[in-house]
């Protein structure tokens, strides 16, 4: 009897690496997937925030995914790791703070580390040439399996024909007639295979999992930077860069302030670690200070959180002060005009 | 035949998939019939552990709100 091959493909949760452990599976090959978790994965966060989002159906694709295929998912935690990408990406960004190339480089060799602890044979991957402008292109698929040491190891089923024969079609565990050509941004072909395959219901594509890829949320990524004079971020970080309106009136303070009720239940929770405004006088968003205002700025912050309390018309608004000791103090001020809040403070 | 083991999980303030990741390195030290209780202030775990255990195997025997928390009781699967 022949020995069943193990694959373990890497599920992000969109259509194509759906569709790649599929083909697999249509070959006979046992798949199990691995899901990576960066901290920048949009996935779940901003609906678990936000009161108003939680109405929304709420899935993690990468399960469902994995659910559709009747497979295993490994959820692997790799924020520590993945500093280094996003900080040092040997290949550069693109258009934002996405380290692409690096990234898939990364979390290939990552899946090599797991197939090899595991006794599983090869690894599966979604990519397609041409798909994405920096890591799915023709010149860069090679990098991808060179850097990441998977070599011949990493099978691409969607666009296998078009690239050199792998080990697992050299040796017949899987047969290249069943692989694909697809190529090109058109997502014509995958639709058309989901079709055949019975399915309906998939992540609709929308350029990105991923926050690094959100023009927004690189910029502010990058402020955090360059106000702390040095490239480093904690998990913590990452996660308020997704949450409330954040304004920098001096380069040496910013504010976060919530937008809604789910995110101040949010924010509640980091209050011990940042200094706080919360409007007393008239319901208002609970606000972070990250920084260090002197006593003029703190009340500056106080004006401009005044101005998106419900007081933002009143002659003065009181507010509570809260340092990171827990120390607090009642101040009153005169809301801030929005034309006085210049835009290049709001990131 | 030792009695199941049974494991307390602190996972509030994580957002998913972090309580997910959780429950799925304590379980990966256990044996089938030990179980995990979950505490999460996140509600995706209602849906994404559930998920989680439906395609690995094991069981949510018991899923309930607790003040603003969600408290999940996993019963560890076959391998």
């Amino acid at each position: 009897m022949t020995e069943q091959r193990k694959a373990l493909a890497l599920i992000s949760g969109g259509l194509d690496s759906l569709l790649a452990a599929r083909v697999m599976q249509e070959q006979g090959i046992h798949v199990e997937g691995v899901n990576f978790y960066t901290g920048f994965c949009v996935e779940g966060h901003t609906h678990a925030i936000r009161y108003k989002d939680r109405q929304k159906p709420k899935r993690n694709n990468a399960l469902w995914v994995a659910e559709q295929l009747g497979i295993k998912l490994h959820i692997i935690d790799i924020v520590e790791e993945y500093k280094d990408i996003v900080l040092n990406p040997r290949h550069g960004y693109g258009a934002h703070l996405n380290p692409c190339l690096d990234c898939k480089i990364f979390m290939v060799h990552k899946a090599l580390e797991w197939m090899r602890a595991h006794g599983f044979d090869f690894i599966v991957t979604g990519e397609v040439i041409g798909q994405r402008p920096m890591s799915q292109r023709k010149d860069t698929l090679p990098v991808v399996a060179r850097e990441s040491e998977a070599h011949d190891l990493l099978v691409r089923p969607l666009c296998g024909k078009n690239l050199p024969p792998t080990l697992p079609e050299r040796e017949g565990w899987i047969q290249r007639a069943g692989l694909y050509d697809f190529s090109g941004r058109s997502r014509k072909p995958q639709m058309a295979l989901a079709a055949r395959f019975g399915l309906q219901d998939y992540a609709q594509p929308s350029g990105g999992c991923c926050f690094l890829t959100d023009e927004q949320y690189s910029h502010k990524l990058a402020d955090l930077w360059q106000a702390r004079g040095e490239r480093r971020y904690e998990m913590d970080d990452i996660m308020l860069l997704k949450v409330g309106r954040h304004i920098r009136p001096r380069p040496h303070f910013k504010l976060i302030v919530a937008r809604e009720e789910g995110e101040g239940n949010f924010l509640q929770g980091y209050r011990k670690d940042y200094c706080s405004l919360t409007p007393l006088s008239h319901p208002g968003p609970l606000t972070l200070i990250d920084g260090t205002p002197g006593d003029a700025e703190i009340e500056l912050a106080a004006r401009i959180v005044a101005r998106y309390s419900q007081g933002r018309g009143a002659e003065q608004v009181e507010l509570e002060y809260q340092n990171r000791q827990g120390n607090s103090r009642r101040l009153r001020v005169t809301p801030l005009p929005p034309h006085e809040i210049p835009q290049e403070w709001y990131l | 035949m030792s009695e199941p083991k049974k494991i307390l999980l602190d996972a509030r303030r994580l957002l998913c998939p972090m309580p997910v990741i959780r429950v799925q390195n304590a379980v990966a030290g256990l044996r089938p019939g030990d179980r995990v209780e979950a505490t999460c202030s996140d509600p995706g775990v209602l849906h994404d552990i559930p998920a989680w255990c439906r395609i690995n195997g094991h069981r949510v025997l018991e899923s309930r709100g607790e003040g603003a928390d969600y408290i999940l009781l996993v019963e560890v699967g076959g391998p």
